[in-house]
């Protein structure tokens, strides 16, 4: 667990494997959502919450429950099963505790309840970081750092798209390419733009 | 074969049941009323009234935070059954109505030949409009695409005419003009002036023969009904009196911008 380790986790979560223009999860909400800026933030900032914790959870459910039983090939199910139950009891907490949080992040939870990028983060750190040989708590260290990162590089890509979509409104776009056309077309572009960071391979 | 299904059982049973209580724990009680407002309100989610949705404002309506006729296109039918949902007097509200301020357009001269895009939003950009006048409408028809009901269109000078069946002051119109010459008012008012320029009289003569000069007529033939200030002229509702010579007014304004709905 060394500084080289972190810096390559952050830089790689959020640029060079970005979960939307490199690795395409969670595109549902990624072109849903990215209409104006203030809930494009809304919705990344409850992606970052719900990943880093869903990071965190999984973690513990597979080296708790899955390693001892020797059923990891049911990660995926059970993953699901923990991430869906886990936003359900966040959106009760904040429905409770606080109505104006509730009003600006909460309307996003259940989206975010069945989102690909949110497993696709607890597979990913499966894969990375939940290894027989490695330290429990190295393993728990990255795995909730790349799922923060993860949620980070969504929020930027969130914040890019919403911005470039808020000035087309104002646009001359012939009348077919309105709208989602468009909005596939400037990703598409993004993702080439982000291909950058990983360097061409042929 | 056994041990993979039973962990997931349990796991899954224990989750539920996790949920369950929680939802118990966490449970928000909601004021019956607020869902009843809700089924009460047009439910377009406009957001006319100034909240994000239809469910806001019923629910600021039932603590007391908003007016009970808050919701703009709502009619009187909706403000009696809120009413009688919260047990108050039932109230109504003044008709309002969105009024174009200008009356220039093509009579109006430009300041340059437009080329771009063919909006008002886009032209506002260069240099504040092509128009000489800085107050008055570009006619490029922002309100017109703003307007939810279809209520806007131009007439034969170019200018935006809202019809005032149709209209129902939400208010997308007059945010969606830059010049912001576009005013929500009571619809019993029928008089008002139809400029909303500042400029002197001379440079308002030499580039828009409809505009308002601030000759001061008006105030004088009306007795203090019309006032005039910073070169335009403007009606104070709350003095009008039964014998407002409007005809006479109207007749001898010079630039004729003082019109009757």
């Amino acid at each position: 667990m060394d500084l080289t380790m972190f810096l390559s986790i952050i830089i790689g979560a959020i640029f060079i494997n970005n979960f939307i223009l490199s690795k395409f999860l969670g595109l549902c909400s990624f072109i849903g959502i990215s209409k104006e800026t203030k809930p494009a933030l809304y919705m990344g900032v409850s992606v970052t919450f719900v990943t880093t914790c869903a990071s965190i959870i999984t973690w513990a459910i597979y080296n708790f429950i899955l390693v001892p039983f020797h059923i990891e090939y049911l990660r995926t199910i059970a993953f699901i099963l923990v991430i869906a139950s886990f936003v359900q009891l966040v959106e009760m907490v904040i429905k409770k505790f606080s109505h104006a949080l509730y009003r600006t992040l909460g309307i996003y939870l259940p989206l975010i309840t069945v989102n690909c990028a949110v497993l696709g983060v607890a597979v990913l750190n499966s894969e990375m970081f939940f290894k027989p040989g490695m330290n429990a708590l190295t393993s728990f260290t990255l795995s909730a750092l790349q799922g923060f990162c993860v949620g980070l590089g969504y929020i930027l890509v969130m914040l890019f798209m919403s911005g470039i979509r808020e000035r087309l409104e104002l646009c001359d776009i012939p009348p077919s390419f309105k709208d989602a056309p468009i909005a596939f077309i400037i990703a598409s572009l993004m993702s080439m733009a982000f291909m950058g960071f990983s360097g061409f391979r042929f | 074969m056994l041990i993979p299904i039973l962990t997931m059982s349990i796991m899954g049973l224990l989750f539920g049941l996790g949920l369950a209580y929680a939802s118990k724990i966490f449970r928000v009680d909601i004021d019956p009323k607020i869902n009843m407002i809700m089924r009460a309100l047009p439910g377009a989610n406009c957001g006319a009234c100034g909240m994000a949705g239809c469910a806001n404002l019923a629910e600021a309506i039932a603590h007391g935070k908003a007016d009970i006729t808050a919701c703009a296109p709502g009619d009187q039918k909706v403000y009696n059954k809120i009413a009688e949902i919260l047990g108050v007097g039932i109230k109504v509200r003044k008709q309002k109505i969105a009024r174009v301020r200008c009356n220039g357009g093509k009579r109006s001269s430009d300041k340059y030949e437009y080329q771009g895009l063919k909006k008002c939003a886009g032209v506002n950009l260069l240099a504040g409009g092509n128009k000489e006048c800085r107050f008055g409408c570009m006619g490029f028809g922002d309100c017109i695409n703003a307007c939810p009901f279809d209520a806007i269109s131009l007439n034969e000078n170019n200018i935006p005419v809202v019809d005032g069946l149709k209209c129902t002051a939400c208010g997308k119109c007059v945010q969606a003009c830059p010049k912001k010459i576009i005013i929500l008012e009571n619809a019993d008012n029928k008089v008002y002036v139809k400029c909303l320029s500042q400029d002197k009289a001379a440079v308002v003569k030499s580039i828009c023969p409809v505009g308002c000069i601030g000759c001061k007529i008006c105030e004088k033939l009306s007795g203090g009904v019309f006032i005039v200030e910073n070169n335009l002229s403007r009606v104070d509702y709350s003095k009008v009196k039964s014998d407002t010579p409007w005809q006479a007014v109207i007749e001898k304004c010079p630039t004729k911008c003082i019109v009757k709905t």
